[in-house]
């Protein structure tokens, strides 16, 4: 259909269907100024891979905040206790944790208190196994706005990692009554938790929009996820400390970017010494998996709406 | 005058059969990789080709200020090229320029969650279209009243019939102030006086001078609404003009029915040995063949046919019928010259003229037949869907319609006299007046 063609039908379409009012109208809309460059540009990207826009999330930060609070509101909506569920699941793991693994068991703790030892180390962890297996169904969950609005796809997920830091907070209440009630002194090496939680988020984040955008394509990653996270909760350090795998081994362990955050999470606690190489090496693989979720995200937010 | 929306070879193409499923599981793709180097060998065959193309070639422009209406068959693409400029779908060829930012009103209710009351649902879908909070804060009171539903609005949604539901969806997306506006279908659904609304909300947005993309299948609201038409038909476009112009060829196409249908061959004309039908068209006062006709002047519904046998008594009749598949009248010849009385042998043309302001707006499908009432009752041909018309309406407010702009419901738009007798007191008793207006 020729561009120039329809320039001419048009004036008889204007000319022919308006009242003298309307035409007028008409012409004063033809001074509506348009911006010199198109504010919306889409075509095919063929195989290319797209960057990450980050003005363009910036713009959608309410829209962030606005999921966020619905997946709050909604998941304690109708419930007798409300967010008190999110102190009682941690709550009552660590008493059992507790009961088998150090009192039974006789678990070592690296002189911590066990139920200290065991939260410090459930916490982080609830916090990013809830996330991610939030974020696995997110997408999916959302089909009905994917196939309808334009939005960056990305808030999604972050939004149900988002609703998951505030069941953090409320779980962190505990932890705070525990440090008081085994009359540990707290340190300025507190402050360390700010980092450490931003250091699981970045991490629960890279691995949440890898699983997320996975998920879309192979409904499988559904049934692998729960096995995968009960897999990789045991080879993180919650029930135990780093220092039963032997030397020659813990490098391994290492390789796991919980392991330096929950060991982050004790020392903070109890003042001890910070394993900054551990740190530093779960901080350098949250940050790469990150940019491997985004990129992998984005590659595959193009073909959401054709698939999901 | 620089276009707003600018499309180039726009097409979309969908993975179909075995090459791409709609979600391959781990197992199916790496089933397919291990086949792959095998797949090589095959190669020859048309894959590409059997997927399907559902949108082809899209291209064109429009300005700022335009409504433009999108039609066509069932996966002709419309939405699809509804969705591509939404950004939520991407195309597999081409591009497209907005020289403004678009939203839309296809996704009415969307994000919606039941738990959430209607004020915080208003919040969350106003965040979802991208309008800001504090715009719609700012224009909260003007949304609700706009729903009607100002007493429910801190309910939870779920508890919302759903009209109700839908009043306050609409009210949410039709305060988006973008330049340009799609609506898919969207005035399909509700009670007709919500329906209203939407066709005055329309009207306003119109006024603003926003750019509005307009699908639908009611061909009476595209010619009402729109000024200009885009048919599309298998993902390509086939017409753009005018408004009436391009409905009248679609119906035209999609039926396979115009305003003149003529069967040139006697022996494969309907009929039988009595009588058969040559030809039957749509005319006006003038005698031209008329696809549209005003919605005030008259039309004639012309017959042409010959009789085979003498001393037949005939009887041409008519049906019609409109989009909605409406039996609107019945109707044959009860003219007084050939009524009752034997007809030679020889060609006939019988006219059936509707008077002005009778039809209602839209489309209509003419059913012509031959019946015989002596001596017996016998029907010698009954032709469907021979030819069709469409009924156009003015906005000249002298019409049936008078000052009104929206949709009109009815079969039939008759223009009748109306009377208004005035009484200077107030008390006079209702029975009284019944009494004085002598009804």
């Amino acid at each position: 259909m020729g561009i120039t063609g329809n320039e001419s039908v048009l004036e008889s379409a204007v000319s022919k269907r308006h009242t003298p009012a309307t035409r007028q109208e008409h012409a004063a809309h033809s001074s509506l100024a348009l911006p010199e460059n198109p504010l919306i540009k889409g075509g095919a990207a063929g195989g290319a891979w797209p960057a990450l826009n980050f003005r363009e999330l910036w713009s959608y930060r309410e829209l962030l905040y606005f999921l966020t609070w619905r997946d709050i509101k909604v998941r304690y909506k109708q419930t007798a206790m409300g967010a008190a569920w999110a102190v009682v699941q941690p709550f009552v793991t660590m008493l059992v944790f507790t009961l088998f693994f150090s009192i039974f068991i006789g678990v070592p703790s690296d002189r911590i208190p066990y139920p200290v030892f065991v939260y410090a180390g459930l916490l982080p962890w609830t916090f990013f196994a809830s996330s991610v297996n939030n974020c696995s169904g997110s997408l999916v969950g959302s089909s009905a706005l994917i196939t309808k609005v334009y939005f960056p796809r990305m808030i999604i997920p972050v939004a149900a990692i988002a609703a998951g830091l505030v069941d953090l907070a409320v779980a962190a209440a505990i932890l705070v009554g525990l440090v008081f009630v085994y009359g540990l002194s707290p340190t300025w090496s507190l402050l360390m938790l700010a980092p450490l939680v931003m250091l699981t988020t970045v991490l629960a984040i890279g691995v949440g929009l890898l699983i997320s955008a996975l998920t879309v394509r192979y409904r499988d990653v559904r049934h692998a996820l729960p096995f995968v996270l009960q897999i990789w909760m045991f080879a993180s350090p919650i029930i135990y400390p780093q220092s039963v795998v032997p030397v020659k081994w813990q490098w391994v362990l290492k390789l796991n970017p919980l392991t330096g955050v929950i060991e982050g999470f004790r020392s903070a606690l109890v003042g001890r010494e910070f394993d900054w190489l551990s740190l530093g090496l779960a901080a350098a693989i949250s940050f790469s998996l990150l940019i491997v979720g985004a990129l992998v995200f984005r590659r595959l937010e193009r073909v959401f709406a054709d698939l999901i | 005058m620089r276009p707003i929306i600018k499309v180039e070879n726009l097409g979309k193409q969908y993975g179909f059969g075995g090459l791409h499923p709609a979600y391959m599981t781990f197992r199916e793709a790496a089933a397919a990789a291990m086949l792959k180097p095998f797949k090589r060998v095959r190669r020859g065959l048309p894959a590409i080709e059997e997927r399907l193309w559902a949108l082809k070639d899209v291209s064109f422009e429009v300005e700022p200020g335009e409504v433009v209406g999108l039609i066509g068959d069932n996966g002709a693409g419309k939405s699809t090229l509804l969705k591509i400029l939404s950004r939520i779908v991407e195309p597999t060829t081409g591009y497209f320029e907005l020289y403004g930012r678009i939203g839309s009103l296809l996704e009415v209710g969307t994000g919606f969650h039941p738990d959430l009351s209607g004020r915080e649902n208003i919040f969350l879908n106003g965040a979802l279209l991208g309008i800001k909070r504090a715009e719609l804060q700012r224009r909260l009171d003007e949304i609700v009243s706009f729903s009607e539903i100002e007493q429910f609005i801190d309910l939870p949604v779920k508890w919302y019939s759903s009209g109700m539901y839908l009043r306050l969806a609409f009210s949410v997306a039709a305060h988006l102030d973008t330049e340009i506006l799609t609506m898919d279908e969207v005035l399909a659904v509700g009670d007709i006086s919500f329906q209203q609304k939407c066709i005055d909300k329309v009207n306003e947005i119109r006024g603003q001078g926003r750019t509005i993309l307009f699908v639908s299948h009611s061909m009476s609201a595209v010619t009402r609404l729109c000024e200009r038409v885009i048919l599309l038909d298998k993902g390509r476009v086939v017409k753009d003009g005018p408004a009436a112009e391009v409905v009248n060829d679609y119906m035209g196409k999609s039926l396979n029915v115009t305003a003149v249908r003529e069967w040139p061959d006697p022996q494969s004309a309907p009929g039988n040995e009595v009588v058969r039908i040559r030809q039957v068209r749509v005319r006006t006062r003038e005698g031209d063949t008329a696809p549209q006709v005003d919605i005030r002047n008259p039309v004639g519904i012309e017959v042409i046919y010959e009789v085979l046998q003498p001393n037949q008594i005939l009887t041409p009749s008519f049906d019609l019928f409109n989009e909605q598949g409406v039996h609107v009248f019945a109707v044959h010849d009860v003219g007084p010259k050939w009524r009752r009385e034997p007809r030679p042998v020889g060609r006939y043309v019988s006219t059936m003229w509707i008077p002005g302001n009778t039809l209602s707006e839209g489309h209509l499908l003419v059913q012509s037949s031959v019946l015989s009432y002596h001596p017996g009752l016998r029907l010698h041909t009954r032709e469907p869907n021979v030819v069709t018309f469409q009924v156009v309406e003015s906005a000249e407010g002298d019409s049936a319609r008078g000052d009104y702009v929206g949709a009109v419901p009815g079969v039939v738009r008759p223009l009748l006299p109306w009377q208004t007798d005035f009484y200077q007191t107030t008390d006079i008793a209702p029975s009284v007046i019944k009494g004085l207006s002598g009804v």
